[in-house]
C-alpha cells in the first residue's frame, strides 16, 4: 500500500468494556493475597530491578487489574524474583508467587485485543 | 432550676437534651420537622457494623422517653437575644423561650448533586446518590434498573460535592468514603453477580473498623477501587451510563459502561446552621460549619457566652462522634451553669 504519511494511532483509553479478565481470575483464585494491593508503591521502592532498568512492580498488579496481557508479558521478564517487594508489603502480599503465575499463565491467555 | 433551648431535634439535639436532663435542668428541644431523629432518618444501616439506623435512632429516643423534657416540632427559631445573662428565644410558632443557655445542634444538609450537573443526577435514569441507595437498601427496596434488569456493574463517585471548589465545598466530608465501603458491601451481597467499582480520590479510612472494612470489600466482596476523579457520566439509549475518569495510578483515561452509578454525596452546613448562626450572632468557618472556640478544649464552645454547639453543626461527622460530641456539649453546658 502506498505510504501517506499517516498512521493509525492506537487508542490510549482504557477501555474496560474490552477488559478480559481471565488471567486476573486465575491469579486471584491461586494467589488470593493479590485481592488487597493499596497501590502504595513500597514494592516499586525497594525493588532491585527498578533501580537499575525501567521496571514497576507496582504496575504489575494493574496492569493485570486492565487486562494489558501483552504489556505484562514483556515487563515481567525484569523481575529478578529476589522477593524484597513481599517483605516491604503493608498488607502481605505473596507478590514473587503473583509473578510466578503470570509467567506460567499468561501465554494461554494471551488475546487477540489484549 | 436551668433552662436550656437546644435548636435541632437529630441526634445530637437528642442527646445533649437528654444529657443535661440527667443533670438535672429543664430542657425545650426546637425542631423544625415534625419527627426527631434528623438526617438519620434518611439511613437504613449504618457503618461500621451495619446497625438499623432506626435502631440507633429509638435507643437515643428510648433514653428520652423516660425523661422530662419537652420538645416544640415543627418550629423554628426567629430571634434570640440576650439580656442580663437570659437568653430570650422568639419561635415561628410565637412561643417565647427564656433560657440560661443555648445550644446549637442544626446539624448539616445533604449535597444537593444536581449541581454536579456532569454526574447527571436528576437528569438520567439510573444515577442515584448515597442516599436514595440507602433507601433502595431496605429489604423491600428496588435495585433494578431499566427494563427490570438487575444490574451488572454498579461504580461508585467518591467525593460528589467534597473537595471540590467547584462546588464551594473544600473541604473533606469524612463519612462519604465508609459509607461508599459499606454500601458496595451491602450491594454485593444482595447482587453477588455484579461488578463494582469505587471512583477515589484517597480513601480516608479513619476511624475504627474502618480499614478492616475496606480490607474485606477488596478480599472478600471483590470491590474494585480505582483511583481517579470521574469527569463525566453519559446515558446511552439503553439508560446504561458511560462513564469516564483517569485511571491515575496507570496514568490513562479509562471508560467504562456501568448500569447504576452511585454519587457519594457529601455533607454542607446547610440553611439552618447558616440561620442558627445569624439569630445566636456566631461564626461560621469559610466551611460553612460553625466556628468553635477552639480546636481542642473548647470544641462545644462558640465564641459568644452561653451559646454551645453540638454534633455536625461544627464539621462533618459520624453517627458515633456526633453522639460524643452531644455528651460533651452537654457537660461543657453543666459546668458553665454551675459557675453563674
Amino acid at each position: 500500500m502506498k505510504d501517506f504519511g499517516f498512521t493509525v494511532v492506537k487508542q490510549r483509553t482504557i477501555d474496560y468494556d474490552q477488559f478480559d479478565g481471565r488471567l486476573l481470575n486465575e491469579i486471584i483464585e491461586k494467589e488470593p493475597s493479590f485481592k488487597v494491593c493499596l497501590s502504595c508503591g513500597g514494592c516499586t521502592a525497594t525493588c532491585s530491578a527498578a533501580n537499575l532498568v525501567s521496571f514497576n512492580v507496582r504496575r504489575i498488579s494493574l496492569l493485570l487489574r486492565r487486562g494489558e496481557t501483552t504489556e505484562l508479558e514483556s515487563e515481567i521478564k525484569k523481575c529478578m524474583l529476589c522477593g524484597k517487594c513481599m517483605l516491604v508489603c503493608p498488607r502481605g502480599i505473596n507478590l514473587r508467587n503473583v509473578i510466578m503465575l503470570i509467567k506460567k499463565n499468561v501465554q494461554k491467555h494471551k488475546t487477540e485485543n489484549s | 432550676m436551668k433552662h436550656i433551648v437546644i435548636i435541632g431535634g437529630g441526634i445530637a439535639g437528642i442527646e445533649t437534651a437528654s444529657a443535661l436532663t440527667d443533670a438535672g435542668h429543664w430542657v425545650t428541644v426546637i425542631e423544625k420537622e415534625a419527627e426527631l431523629g434528623g438526617k438519620l432518618n434518611k439511613w437504613s444501616y449504618l457503618f461500621p457494623d451495619y446497625t438499623p439506623a432506626d435502631k440507633v435512632k429509638n435507643d437515643l429516643l428510648s433514653k428520652c422517653r423516660e425523661k422530662d423534657f419537652s420538645i416544640l416540632s415543627k418550629t423554628e427559631v426567629r430571634t434570640i437575644q440576650r439580656t442580663n445573662g437570659k437568653f430570650y428565644v422568639e419561635t415561628s410558632g410565637e412561643q417565647k423561650l427564656e433560657a440560661d443557655a443555648v445550644v446549637v445542634a442544626t446539624g448539616y444538609e445533604l449535597f444537593d448533586a444536581r449541581r454536579k450537573e456532569e454526574y447527571g443526577y436528576k437528569i438520567y435514569d439510573h444515577v442515584v446518590t448515597s442516599a436514595d441507595l440507602e433507601q433502595m437498601l431496605l429489604p423491600d427496596g428496588d435495585l433494578t434498573v431499566a427494563e427490570g434488569k438487575t444490574p451488572k456493574r454498579i461504580a461508585f463517585v467518591h467525593c460528589v460535592g467534597s473537595r471540590d471548589e467547584k462546588s464551594g465545598n473544600h473541604y473533606c466530608s469524612k463519612v462519604c468514603c465508609i459509607t461508599g465501603v459499606k454500601q458496595a458491601i451491602e450491594l454485593k451481597k444482595r447482587l453477588p453477580e455484579a461488578e463494582i467499582y469505587c471512583f477515589y480520590m484517597d480513601l480516608r479510612m479513619y476511624g475504627k473498623h474502618f480499614e478492616e472494612i475496606y480490607r474485606e470489600a477488596q478480599e472478600k466482596y471483590d470491590i474494585q477501587f480505582i483511583r481517579g476523579r470521574l469527569s463525566e457520566a453519559s446515558e446511552k439509549i439503553d439508560k446504561s451510563l458511560l462513564i469516564k475518569a483517569e485511571d491515575t495510578l496507570a496514568g490513562r483515561p479509562l471508560k467504562m459502561n456501568v448500569d447504576l452509578l452511585v454519587l457519594l454525596v457529601g455533607m454542607e452546613a446547610g440553611k439552618g446552621t447558616a440561620s442558627a448562626a445569624t439569630t445566636c450572632g456566631i461564626g461560621c468557618e469559610s466551611s460553612g460549619f460553625l466556628k468553635t472556640a477552639d480546636s481542642f478544649l473548647q470544641s462545644n464552645f462558640s465564641e459568644k457566652e452561653g451559646v454551645f454547639l453540638a454534633g455536625s453543626c461544627t464539621a462533618p461527622m459520624s453517627v458515633n462522634d456526633t453522639i460524643v460530641h452531644a455528651r460533651s456539649a452537654a457537660m461543657e453546658v453543666n459546668n458553665w451553669l454551675k459557675k453563674q
